[in-house]
Formats: C-alpha cells, sequence, structure tokens
C-alpha cells in the first residue's frame, strides 16, 4: 500500500522542515549553476542563501513554458550534459516542444515516486503492468516503466496503439494492470465488445490513468465496463512526467508527493494564493531535481487542495482531478493544441487575420476536433476542385502543426460571432 | 468575348438561396443562367446576370463572399448533337473543362452553353476557328 511509507507519512512539522531545507539547496544550486535563474534572482535582490521561511518563495519570480522554450535546449539544465542520463521532451508539438533532463539520481527518484503511485493505486509486486503510453520522448511511458520495474512488478511495455493486439496480449500474458490514458481505456471496453471478449474473463484488476483530463463519470464507466478500480495520476515533463501525484485507493484526490515538489495554488489572474480549498492554478517548485530543477513553474493547470487528512494514512496534499486550464490549451487525444497554433497556420494560407472556431467532441469516447473557417475572397474558389483542395490543403497543415488530425468545415464569411478583443474561440462539447 | 460570372459561397443550411434571389430582385438584378455545385458541406452557386458589378456588390453587402471569373458562353443550335459537337472540338484541341453548365433561350432555337475551362483563351480560339458563335455578356442578357 505504501513504497515509501517514512516519507509519504511524514508528519506536517517535519515535512515542512524538510521542504524548506531542499528548498534553500535547489535555490542556491540554480542561482550558481542556471544563469537564467542567476540573473532573474540578482535582478530582484534575491538571496536563496538567507532564506528562513518556506513564505519566502512568494518573492521569486515564475518559470512558464515560454521560458523553457526560450532556452531550448539545454539552456536551464543545472548540471552539465555528461551527467545526464535521459532527455525527455514534452507533449507539446512541434516548434512548441520544451527539453528536460535527468541525471542518475533525477532517474533513481522518478522510479521511487511512480512507483509510489502505483503502490497507491494498489499494485503490488505480484501483478503484470501493461504500459500502453508512448514510449520515446514522451514522459508518460518511461516513467511507468521505470517506476513498475523499481515496484518489481512484471511489465509488459506494449506502448500505445494497435489495440487489438493490446486485447490480445492483455488475454495472453494476463495482465492484472492497465496504464493508459482514460480515453484509450473506454476504447479498449469498445473495442473488446467488437472481439466478442468479455473484460470479466480477463485478469485485469487495476487501471492507472493519465495525461488527459477526465470525470468522475468516466471512471465510473472505465470501473464498471473493464471491471477494474481505475485511478487517476498526475505529472508534467517539465516538472518530471507521471509521478507528481497520484491516487490513493480512496480515489478522493491525488497525493502530490510534497517532499519532492513544493506546491501552490494561486489565482492566474492576480498571481495571489487562493483560500485552501478553492480553485486555483498549480505551480510547482522542484526540490529534489538535480539536471533540471524547476523554480514556481506555472503549470495553467488548474485545481484545489484537499487538506483534509485522508483515511489511507498518507500526510502528503491531494489535489483534485484536473478542473481546467488558465490558458487556452486544449488536451487532444492527449496532445497540447494552442488555438495560437491553428490561427497562425490558417494566416498563412489565408494571407489575412482568420476568423475560425474550434469545436471540440467525444465520439465514441475518442477526442474529436473540428475547425470552422470563414471562407473569404482570398480562399474562395469558384471551381469545387480548388475549394476541395483548399480544404486538404488545410488538414494537413494542421495534421502536421499539431500530430493530430482534424476535421475542417467551410463556413460563410462573418457566420461566426465576433468578439470585442480576445474571443472564445474554443467550443469543447466533451461532457468530462 | 469572355462573360463575367459572379461565384458565391453557400454553406449548406436552408434559406440561403431563397436570400440570394431576394436581394437581387430587390436590387432589379436578373439573372439569366445560375448552376450550383456542392458537396455535404458547402455550395457554390455561379450566376450570370444583367448587372455584375451590382450584383457583386449588394451581395457582398449582406454577408456573402462572392469571387467573379470569366466564363465562355457558346450559342449553339438547340439540337440533338448541339454540346458534343462543342466537346468534340474542345476535345481535340487538349483542353479540360472546369465546369459547365447550359440554359435555352426564349425562343427555344438555341442553346446557350456556359463553360469554364482550364485554359480560356485557347478555348475561345478553337472555338472560333470552328465557326461556333461566342456571345457577350450583353447578347446573353438581350436574348
Amino acid at each position: 500500500m505504501y513504497w515509501q511509507k517514512d516519507q509519504e507519512c511524514l508528519p506536517r512539522p517535519e515535512l515542512l522542515k524538510l521542504q524548506l531545507e531542499r528548498l534553500t539547496r535547489t535555490l542556491c544550486r540554480v542561482a550558481n549553476n542556471v544563469p537564467f535563474y542567476r540573473n532573474k534572482f540578482s535582478e530582484l535582490n534575491l538571496h536563496p542563501e538567507k532564506m528562513r521561511s518556506l513564505e519566502e518563495l512568494r518573492d521569486y519570480p515564475f518559470t512558464t513554458k515560454q521560458d523553457l522554450r526560450d532556452n531550448y535546449p539545454y539552456g536551464l539544465f543545472a548540471v552539465p550534459l555528461r551527467d545526464v542520463v535521459r532527455v525527455h521532451s514534452s507533449s507539446g508539438t512541434t516548434g512548441m516542444a520544451t527539453v528536460v533532463g535527468y541525471s542518475r539520481n533525477d532517474i533513481v527518484t522518478w522510479s521511487d515516486l511512480v512507483a509510489r503511485i502505483l503502490c497507491g493505486a494498489g499494485v503490488t509486486p505480484d501483478d503484470v503492468i501493461q504500459i500502453a503510453f508512448g514510449y520515446g520522448l514522451f514522459t508518460g511511458g518511461f516513467g511507468l516503466h521505470y517506476g513498475a520495474e523499481r515496484l518489481g512488478a512484471s511489465v509488459i511495455p506494449i506502448s500505445s496503439g494497435n489495440t487489438k493486439r493490446q486485447i490480445q496480449i492483455m488475454q495472453d500474458f494476463k495482465s492484472t494492470a492497465l496504464v493508459c490514458t482514460p480515453s484509450y481505456a473506454l476504447k479498449m471496453a469498445d473495442v473488446m465488445m467488437d472481439m466478442g471478449i468479455n473484460p470479466n474473463g480477463l485478469s485485469l484488476r487495476y487501471g492507472l490513468f493519465g495525461a488527459e483530463p477526465w470525470s468522475e463519470a468516466m471512471r465510473q464507466e472505465i470501473n464498471s465496463r473493464l471491471g477494474i478500480r481505475a485511478t487517476d495520476n498526475y505529472g508534467l515533463s517539465e516538472i518530471m512526467g507521471p509521478g507528481v501525484a497520484g491516487e490513493c485507493q480512496e480515489c478522493n484526490g491525488l497525493h502530490i508527493n510534497e517532499d519532492h515538489f513544493l506546491v501552490e495554488v494561486l489565482d492566474p489572474d492576480t498571481l495571489e494564493p487562493v483560500a485552501p480549498g478553492e480553485v486555483g492554478e498549480l505551480v510547482l517548485t522542484t526540490l529534489t531535481k538535480e539536471a533540471f530543477p524547476v523554480i514556481r513553474y506555472r503549470t495553467r493547470d488548474l485545481t484545489r487542495l484537499i487538506t483534509e487528512p485522508c483515511p489511507c494514512g498518507r500526510t502528503l496534499v491531494r489535489m483534485s482531478r484536473i478542473m481546467g486550464r488558465s490558458d487556452d490549451m486544449l488536451i487532444i487525444k492527449g496532445v497540447n493544441v494552442f488555438p495560437t497554433q491553428i490561427e497562425a497556420v490558417l494566416f498563412d494560407i489565408e494571407g489575412t487575420e482568420p476568423h475560425y472556431r474550434l469545436i471540440v467532441e467525444r465520439e465514441n469516447n475518442q477526442d474529436k476536433l473540428t475547425v470552422l473557417v470563414e471562407v473569404v475572397e482570398s480562399i474562395f474558389f469558384d471551381e469545387m476542385k480548388k475549394q476541395k483542395a483548399l480544404v486538404e490543403t488545410i488538414k494537413k497543415r494542421l495534421a502536421s502543426e499539431l500530430g493530430i488530425g482534424v476535421e475542417i468545415k467551410l463556413v460563410e464569411e462573418r457566420s461566426l460571432e465576433r468578439f470585442e478583443g480576445k474571443g472564445a474561440r474554443v467550443i469543447d462539447k466533451r461532457q468530462l | 468575348m469572355l462573360v463575367e460570372q459572379i461565384a458565391v459561397f453557400l454553406e449548406n443550411k436552408s434559406g440561403r438561396l431563397a436570400e440570394i434571389t431576394a436581394i437581387l430582385a430587390e436590387n432589379a438584378i436578373n439573372i439569366r443562367a445560375l448552376s450550383v455545385a456542392d458537396t455535404a458541406d458547402f455550395g457554390i452557386l455561379r450566376l450570370i446576370v444583367d448587372k455584375v458589378e451590382q450584383a457583386k456588390a449588394v451581395l457582398r453587402e449582406n454577408g456573402f463572399t462572392v469571387g467573379k471569373t470569366q466564363v465562355l458562353a457558346v450559342e449553339v443550335e438547340d439540337k440533338t448533337g448541339g454540346l458534343a459537337r462543342v466537346l468534340k472540338c474542345i476535345k481535340e484541341a487538349g483542353i479540360n473543362v472546369e465546369y459547365m453548365y447550359a440554359f435555352v433561350n426564349k425562343t427555344g432555337e438555341n442553346a446557350v452553353l456556359i463553360f469554364r475551362f482550364e485554359k480560356m483563351e485557347e478555348a475561345m480560339a478553337t472555338l472560333q476557328k470552328e465557326g461556333f458563335t461566342i456571345l457577350s455578356r450583353e447578347q446573353i442578357c438581350g436574348l
């Protein structure tokens, strides 16, 4: 049930002491080793070595995704490259990617934290874990893989895709735990039905899901259709990958591994802390990472903290499942999509400020993105062949920019509502 | 003697065509010929009217996307094989037809074929050489 009981159940006063010690050390390290932080700290006249309380962190500057991009690829590394044993990247798409690195110790820490999540979800060394996350630069696959090995479970590194084969392997290898996105789990349930396979005949008992927002209703559906106990876990490559937080078997909020990450929940507009239990933007500071420490990273994910003690005995604070984003980023099929990316492609084709709307739906538990594009004179042709070719061009350009397929629907000029200032260009119809 | 045609982008939703014809009627613009090309998602309306610039302007004012293209109007006798003769000549010249539509004039003696070719100038020269009657906009509107 616990992987590192002493740490996971550390009395709060001791945890806070440990956090202050680790925070001071981290701030001093980045001030010494990373010019980006050194410059920012000295501009603000900050002296981490004099830090006396955790509250002083509020004086420190935020780190944003843009900062990570500006320092692409290795600018924020705090150790020389020879001490980096692994490099990963955010799931962000072409041109938006951010690079992160791990030292040997970081990999050990990461594995332990993922092992905690697995234990919390009920997985033991006797389990057979089917990892249906993509392996590669995305942190999901390898993150869970190393954690599962650390735990001592049997790992099936099947990666994502080829659903029929996934199910075949699940039957033959008697997988007991499934790791993937929640929507993929539901897709598997659909395919099982098509294949005439009764999930109750499988050995599956646990599902560890992450990498996209989902709802309690979806959990119930997954549980009943696959006959498992589904838990949510949270992570982001900029901070580490999976293992930042995960649900215990109470299934009521995700315990944040606070001995390794300092958590703040702030009002995204004022950047002041919200009252306990209120919804705000999650801001994380790494406390133990060597290769890629991050100070006050604005995750843009909205959540709220649950400070009541958990019956599981862990003293680590919980966060609610992600309730949305404080920016306009969409997560579609697990991929980060910014409306601005779509705007840029349309601008390139149209040559004028495009009027468009994004409609996100969930069909058969799969995300579907439709882009409505207003037909202005510069992209209007009286020949059907050319008009259809335009649709294909937009489709292809967007698919290569975003990394996911999209539908294009041409609409009449001025048929989309106009906004003053920043428009709400996204209609998210997904019932989460 | 190319003829100007206007094209309007249409979303497939009810009443759009009625709206366009009403706007033209209110502005005393006469439609001489039209065709609608459509897919499941959208359509393209092509029109030959007596007052091209005015038609374009009023449709634009009403929020439509309007394009202007040049087409070729060929007059043939309204008899069996009329269109076939034109197309045979075009085929032999190796010219592609992008689209076409036709109408029969009031007297019923002649038919007018409206063409958009891949190579407009070449098509016109070929048809003229073969002795086909090419109509101007004024002639179409006078029919």
